[in-house]
């Protein structure tokens, strides 16, 4: 027999891994894309056309600009070669103008603008443990940039629905590298530049200001502290230098009052199964004459998918209730780094945590905020078998709850493809690499997340034929954030679970 | 990794590249008034539905046959019935007798799309995950290498799920049949080739290396005894099949020829388009199309066909092992390509040369991706599992390169054909180059690895 050719010691298999999935990418231009995609179109067309005093007032588009100046002059950027495609998508009144160049060039440029995430990913894999004389597959290295790469959440809502997690993602997952590699000062400026990007990064701020802090400014001199604070301070000046002046402007673009709880569809934290609770309160409490059906809300029975849900017998809740409780929600992970450091580990772990009590408990949380914790995750997830186990229940969950983000036909094939090719992709490597010490999931888990497929086929297949579908076309949604919201409240219970009791294994590992 | 998870991965890369594909136009979409193979296989499901057996085939009031007339054996047909059904039942109107001719919409292709999908999941891909399985040399990661080549081939994709046609029905109803061989089970082979035979006429390009492959196993057993007694079951089997396919339309004598008449028409030409095979590349030279009649054109193509078939199919008759019968199906059908009447460019599903006809489709996206991704997954998957570096590997991306340069440059006024006759030209003398090739490893058998002894 024919032995097994072994593997040398080069690199080619993660171009190869990265080269694929860029091919998958430009085979998916064609496919649908969301309002989003006007949303950069129009950013595309105003920061081109416009001076820069008159970025953040401008609103002929309902698409206002809402992130931060960098990202605003990151499209500036875009739309100079924007001109080669089709100059007519750079005309501010041209709304919801997609001609197939349009098309084209804006996919492309999440597709080129991914190339920061690919060398992010290089980076984070020299973080890792490596193991000699294992084969490809069985590689960390390998598995990690495997489920990083083709992350079925990045693919679907970068490359179909539209947006640019990937080329903000790498800026992350560059940081987070470079505090592993103890290059702490640019992994503070790569924060802040991310901070200066996509202000929803401000979730996990408070772990990186704790880390540093702790392990960076008090136990060395003043002089580190002061640099760090000019590094930060000084990023923050350029990106918002030239709009000093329309300062209280920009900051009401950035964090608009939004009404709602929650999100259309509610993204699948505490809120919607405090939402469900209500509703089942209000149901009984009808049924068993606690309650007069005249007295209660009327959003509240009719239900559904209006913004604002109006509770009826539990508290309603406002956005500083949230902030409230998000902060709770990590304070005790932020008190466990102070304490006990345990080295960039700790750190990652303290980072998905924050990014996960943000989603848990934050104020109209939209449902693609679960990457921010599903992708840190990952590089913990190659590391132990604990955090594989996590990760298995939060990103299976996670991904399906992404799904009615994709309500087309067309599309449905492609999401129940690349959801399985990634489940199974992460089970499987994730199974080998910990195939010491018994089973990932028990079974209860397993069952949870086979659960999902009933599900699956209950919402998308069985519900649109029947009467319900007419009357309450609101329900496969709510079950579905129900139903993923215990899988995510249970990750993130895990986790802290983890985090709390995990002894100080700074002497063991390499990521320091 | 587990096998299983592996070629899992596999056949879901190939599904959805497949669904990806089929995002994108289809041949002659939104060009009335014939529009396309799309709107023929539309017209099928119409035909077949709504008209009695006894009409499908002919010219009728109701049946036009100029536009988009059956040309395909009955099994299309029925399958034509089965996808009519479905779409009876979603929406009338795509199957409305006359009102829906040129139908077009967004539900309708995707149930189209859908109705590839199915048989390509049901019919061929399991055929090439067995095939790998068990009939791939090497240990399992080249095993599921291959699968995924295979599964990645630009273009069947192309084809199938861009231009639109149902070539994973027959394709993979062959392959099932090289499957039974392999295994041993000579009727469950036969009767899935023949199954394939009667779902397009094309798979004639294989049938003399089943016919000899089969007929020399049973002369090996023994033409008195256990060998007749094979070969009578084989028989039994593929006229049983054919049989119960052609059984509508045995009841009178006029059907099976009318049928055989649309399958097989000599009244068309020796060649259409710009195909890279002999006859279109001779006629450079000389105008053999107008030189020679009807009649010296078929007894020409009949005889070289004969003749590039007749060695390969001997020595498989007098061998008839595994290893050999693969290189007849090669053999066999270069020749048929090259040689026989009125082929289409279709035929040889290689993508580089296809670009023309799919450009044409509006599917050069789609056609640029996947052969890059096939081309470059294929080289690393071979340098690096087979240890070979050989620069002929190479030469094969500079060909297709360099053949797609040729169709994007602006040709001369005077010879506005010049470029697409230049390609067609040189494929020609590569598949001229393939047979010699492949006839000689066949006939003359160096040495090669004893390493698999997966033949019976």
């Amino acid at each position: 027999t024919v032995m097994a050719a072994p593997m040398t010691n080069d690199q080619s298999w993660f171009y190869a891994l990265a080269l694929g999935v860029s091919f998958l990418k430009c085979l998916l231009i064609n496919a649908y894309h969301s309002t989003d995609f006007e949303v950069h179109r129009n950013w595309l067309a105003l920061t081109h056309s416009l001076p820069v005093s008159q970025w953040y007032y401008e609103a002929t588009s309902e698409w206002t600009l809402d992130y931060p100046p960098l990202f605003a002059w990151f499209e500036y950027g875009l739309s100079h070669i924007a001109c080669f495609f089709d100059k007519e998508m750079l005309v501010v009144p041209n709304l919801n103008y997609a001609s197939p160049a349009t098309v084209l060039f804006q996919r492309l440029s999440v597709i080129v603008a991914d190339v920061v995430f690919f060398y992010a990913v290089k980076e984070c894999c020299k973080c890792l443990r490596e193991d000699k004389g294992k084969d490809l597959l069985g590689k960390p290295s390998f598995i990690l940039t495997g489920l990083l790469l083709w992350n079925f959440g990045l693919l679907i809502v970068d490359h179909i629905h539209f947006q640019y997690n990937g080329f903000l993602f790498g800026v992350l997952l560059l940081s987070i590298a470079r505090h592993c590699q103890n290059r702490h000062f640019e992994g503070a400026f790569l924060f802040s530049v991310l901070l200066n990007l996509k202000h929803i990064y401000l979730y996990i701020a408070p772990a990186y200001g704790i880390y540093l802090l702790r392990c960076f400014c008090f136990t060395q001199s003043n002089a580190v502290l002061v640099t760090l604070g000019t590094i930060v301070l000084s990023t923050f000046a350029v990106s918002f230098g030239p709009f000093i002046g329309q300062l209280p402007q920009v900051l009401s673009r950035l964090f608009p009052f939004k009404r709602g709880l929650c999100h259309a569809y509610w993204a699948p934290n505490i809120w919607a199964l405090y939402n469900i609770a209500d509703k089942a309160f209000s149901i009984l409490g009808v049924k068993f004459r606690l309650l007069d059906i005249n007295k209660l809300p009327k959003a509240s029975m009719t239900g559904g998918l209006v913004q604002e849900f109006q509770h009826s017998v539990l508290p309603s809740v406002s956005p500083l209730a949230t902030l409230v409780c998000t902060l709770l929600s990590i304070l005790p992970a932020l008190f466990k780094i102070w304490h006990r450091p345990n080295g960039a580990r700790g750190f990652l772990r303290c980072l998905v945590i924050c990014a996960l009590g943000s989603f848990m408990f934050g104020w109209h949380v939209h449902e693609k905020a679960i990457l921010m914790a599903i992708l840190p995750l990952s590089l913990l997830a190659v590391d132990s078998r604990k955090d594989a186990g996590i990760f298995l229940m939060l990103s299976v969950t996670g991904h399906y709850s992404l799904f009615p983000l994709l309500f087309t036909t067309q599309e449905l094939p492609i999401k129940i493809f690349l959801m399985l090719l990634f489940t199974i992709f992460s089970l499987a490597s994730l199974k080998t690499l910990f195939r010491k010490g018994g089973a990932l999931l028990n079974p209860l888990e397993v069952t949870y997340l086979l659960g999902l497929i009933p599900l699956e086929l209950i919402c998308e297949f069985v519900y649109p034929l029947t009467v319900w579908q007419k009357t309450f076309p609101f329900l496969p949604l709510m079950l579905t954030s129900v139903y993923c919201a215990l899988g995510v409240t249970y990750a993130f219970i895990r986790l802290y679970n983890s985090l709390l009791t995990c002894s100080d294994t700074t002497k063991k590992t390499k990521m320091q | 990794m587990e096998n299983w998870s592996l070629f899992s991965l596999c056949v879901l890369l190939g599904l959805t590249s497949r669904w990806a594909v089929s995002f994108h136009s289809y041949s002659g979409a939104g060009k009335p008034p014939m529009f396309g193979d799309y709107e023929a296989q539309r017209h099928w499901q119409e035909v077949t539905y709504n008209l009695p057996v006894h009409e499908w085939y002919f010219n009728t009031t109701n049946n036009d046959l100029n536009y988009w007339g059956l040309d395909y054996p009955p099994l299309t047909a029925y399958h034509s019935l089965v996808c009519a059904y479905v779409a009876k039942l979603l929406n009338p109107e795509w199957v409305e007798l006359h009102a829906s001719r040129g139908y077009e919409s967004h539900s309708h292709k995707l149930f189209m799309r859908a109705t590839v999908l199915f048989t390509d999941i049901l019919i061929y891909i399991p055929a090439v995950l067995l095939y790998c399985f068990y009939f791939c040399d090497g240990f399992s990661k080249q095993k599921v290498a291959t699968a995924l080549c295979i599964l990645l081939y630009p273009g069947l994709i192309l084809i199938d799920y861009g231009h639109f046609q149902y070539n994973s029905v027959s394709l993979g109803l062959a392959l099932w049949g090289i499957l039974g061989l392999g295994l041993g089970w000579d009727l469950f082979g036969s009767l899935a080739f023949t199954l394939a035979l009667n779902y397009k006429q094309m798979e004639l390009y294989h049938s003399l290396p089943f016919f000899c492959y089969l007929l020399g196993k049973c002369i090996k057993q023994g033409l008195i005894g256990r060998g007749f007694f094979q070969l009578a079951k084989i028989s039994l089997t593929v006229l049983v099949t054919f049989a119960l396919c052609w059984m509508p339309f045995l009841s009178d004598p006029k059907q099976p020829l009318q049928v055989l008449h649309r399958l097989f028409p000599f009244g068309r030409g020796l060649f259409e388009d710009k195909v890279a095979n002999t006859w279109c590349s001779l006629n450079v030279l000389i105008k053999i199309k107008t030189l020679l009649s009807r009649e010296t054109q078929l007894f020409l193509s009949f005889a070289l066909t004969l003749l590039f078939i007749l060695p390969s199919s001997l020595k498989l008759l007098s061998k008839p092992n595994l290893w050999q019968f693969k290189l007849a199906l090669v053999n066999s059908s270069l020749a048929f390509f090259l040689f026989s009447f009125q082929v289409h460019e279709k035929s040889i599903l290689l993508a580089a040369f296809m670009l023309p006809l799919l450009v044409k489709d509006g599917l050069l996206l789609p056609y640029v991706v996947t052969s890059l991704a096939f081309l470059f997954l294929s080289l690393y998957l071979l340098s690096h599992l087979t240890r070979t570096n050989e620069p002929l590997f190479w030469y094969f991306p500079f060909l297709v390169i360099s053949v797609a340069t040729f169709v994007w440059l602006e040709p001369p006024a005077k010879f506005p054909d010049l470029f697409p006759v230049l390609v067609s030209i040189l494929s020609f003398l590569h598949f001229l180059g393939f047979i010699i090739y492949f006839n000689l490893v066949q006939l003359m058998e160096p040495q090669r690895k004893k390493s698999q002894k997966k033949t019976n």
